[in-house]
């Protein structure tokens, strides 16, 4: 054969690509149905819904009391042989389950607490809300002095003061995650670059804190912080039972973010450092302004599962005597007043609501910002 | 300031001074007693085969590798382990990469104006002149608000050249500028580098750019194996190469 020459003399045009769907019943072909095994796998995975899914619905909606006044709402008589959740248990609770035991006519201080959190996280967040570096000295500077004074209590404004035992439910939960949330990205950031540093005081005291706080459970922790501590130091100095545990859980999530942060920074190419330390950027200008912000960004993702993890073992603060949400559940479901056979599950189905709400919330942020990273500008 | 630079002496002192340098990579020495001095205004094209140490050498100078014995001086600064010896040199001393090392989470204009603002304390707004002002002359001012991530290899060389140049530095070194270019964008890059050498520019290259070397370099530097084979100016270092490595170097690259 001869060789072929050849020479475009007409350009080809750009056009839509060709359509691929093919309704819906090509679409079940495609996916649920493409051959033998995914048919087999389909069937058992209905089958698996079949039994899950309508005893649910019927539990948690269909059967469920809405309200009542005390136990007779939610125990089976003969005309209604099927009770499900006793919503109405919650709904009498819902004040306790929120505030704990926090005196009624100061309750609002903590609805302005959750209001100008919340007002916060979005601000800080949203990609949409201007001016981030406000937002940021809001939420890390104004509201941390503001809570303390709403929350605690603060003479000269005349709000009473409040202690911290008298603190419950999900104020605690949200307390205790918002400050091992905010303490542990700073500290984890600090830790990482410790780990990282040449200085061998710095490395080695990075390490053994990363070292021994993560395989310590964070149990221990707590135990050290409420029961060991006030051994060594004198009652009069000894700090509040739930700033000891604030201090434990932040101390123990920073470790764990210390290695989140460390693998983002292992992720920068060389080439970063020698371009700022070719430009003549000091060494904290070259982590706080070129290799920080890329390694944080990527990270972002681990960094909300890290504070996930730390959301859910948050619980724990239970055990040194802190009434946390799940706390406040424990000790309402084993109340007379409301002794029936379901009062125990509609609690807990209740705490994995708001449990799942609150983490769902954060995998979808995380997810949103995966997104919009990969739209971005590469490199 | 260091001491030893008065305003008196100030041009007799060569940019680079490289005497009796050896280096170690742990076990491994990577080079080997380096005498170079490089003048005022003077163009050096450092040539050779690969892991001749050529970058390794050219990167003792603003001290992002360190070496073991004897001395580099640069504007009459002697580099030692004293931090504030090498940020005085890296102030004063640009450097292009092989692979650009842009930063990909700033714009082009950020990316020109950060070293300025925060090593050089120069208002925001000034940084912003000069930069426009280095952007017009590698020609690319349109770019200014984009990322690095949108611009093409040659483009975003020509960025990092101008991000160098924003610190009016008084040496420039490049190390492979072009290697790592689609072939139809080196020539682009190389044009930008002849019209710097010919505003006067002290600068060091590393390159494989034969015809740049012979077009712009006042001497090439030959490297094998840590060492520095010959020194010449260009017209007899590729008609009469002296030593045996440089010629079979010539050879195999020229033909």
């Amino acid at each position: 054969m001869r060789p072929q020459a050849f020479v475009r003399t007409e350009p080809v045009p750009a056009m839509p690509p060709p359509a691929s769907g093919r309704g819906v019943t090509g679409w079940l072909r495609e996916n649920l149905f493409s051959g033998p095994l995914n048919i087999v796998l389909t069937l058992l995975s209905l089958l698996v819904l079949w039994w899950i899914v309508p005893p649910l619905l019927n539990f948690l909606i269909f059967d469920a009391v809405w309200v009542g006044e005390d136990r007779a709402a939610c125990i089976v008589t003969p005309d209604r042989p099927r009770v499900g959740a006793c919503w109405a248990f919650v709904a009498e609770r819902i004040n306790f389950f929120i505030y704990g035991f926090y005196p009624v006519n100061e309750r609002w201080r903590v609805d302005t607490f959750f209001a100008l959190l919340a007002i916060g996280i979005v601000w800080l967040l949203a990609t949409w809300a201007p001016n981030k570096r406000v937002a940021a000295v809001y939420f890390f500077i104004v509201l941390p002095i503001v809570s303390i004074m709403l929350l605690l209590g603060f003479a000269p404004l005349r709000l009473s003061y409040v202690p911290t035992s008298l603190w419950g439910g999900i104020l605690v939960t949200v307390v205790v995650s918002a400050v091992g949330i905010v303490f542990s990205l700073p500290l984890g950031v600090v830790l990482a670059l410790g780990r990282r540093s040449r200085m061998p005081a710095v490395r080695l005291f990075s390490i053994i804190f990363i070292e021994f706080v993560r395989g310590v459970p964070l149990i221990t922790v707590l135990f050290m912080a409420s029961v060991m501590l006030p051994l060594f130091v004198p009652e009069a100095w000894s700090p509040d039972k739930l700033l000891r545990a604030l201090v434990g859980v932040a101390l123990f999530a920073a470790a764990y973010m210390a290695e989140v942060v460390r693998a983002g920074l292992q992720a920068i190419p060389r080439g970063q450092y020698e371009g700022a330390q070719a430009l003549g950027l000091s060494y904290w200008k070259m982590m706080g302004l070129i290799i920080l912000p890329q390694a944080l960004r990527i990270t972002i993702p681990n960094i909300v599962n890290s504070n996930i993890a730390l959301f859910k073992d948050t619980t724990l603060v239970f055990i040194v005597g802190i009434f946390d949400f799940l706390r406040t559940i424990e000790a309402a479901r084993i109340d007379p007043k409301w002794a029936t056979p379901v009062t125990s599950t509609t609690g807990y189905a209740f705490a994995a609501l708001f449990y799942f709400i609150c983490c769902f919330m954060m995998s979808r942020y995380a997810r949103g910002v995966e997104r919009r990273l990969e739209t971005g500008h590469k490199r | 300031m260091s001491e030893t630079r008065t305003p008196e002496k100030a041009g007799d002192i060569p940019a680079v001074e490289i005497a009796g340098m050896h280096k170690w990579f742990g076990d491994f020495h990577v080079l080997r007693d380096i005498n170079l001095t490089v003048g005022r205004g003077e163009r050096i094209v450092v040539c050779g085969p690969s892991g001749s140490g050529k970058s390794t050498m050219i990167r003792c100078i603003n001290r992002l590798e360190d070496y073991q014995q004897g001395r580099v001086v640069v504007d009459g600064v002697l580099l030692t382990n004293d931090l504030k010896s090498i940020d005085e040199v890296r102030r004063e001393v640009g450097m292009v990469f092989q692979h650009f090392n842009l930063f990909p989470h700033l714009t082009v204009m950020e990316n020109l104006t950060l070293a300025p603002i925060w090593v050089r304390k120069m208002p925001k707004k000034k940084a912003e002149e000069v930069a426009l002002h280095y952007l017009e002359r590698v020609r690319i001012p349109e770019q200014a608000n984009k990322y690095p991530g949108q611009l093409s290899g040659g483009q975003q060389q020509r960025v990092a050249i101008a991000r160098a140049l924003c610190m009016s530095p008084k040496i420039m070194l490049f190390d492979e500028p072009t290697s790592a270019l689609d072939p139809e964008m080196v020539k682009e890059v190389l044009e930008t580098m002849v019209e710097l050498a010919e505003s006067g520019m002290t600068m060091l290259v590393v390159t494989h750019e034969m015809g740049f070397a012979r077009q712009v370099a006042d001497r090439i530097v030959f490297m094998d194996e840590g060492q520095i084979v010959e020194v010449n100016v260009p017209a007899e270092f590729f008609a009469h190469p002296k030593h045996e490595r440089t010629k079979l170097f010539l050879s195999q690259i020229l033909n």
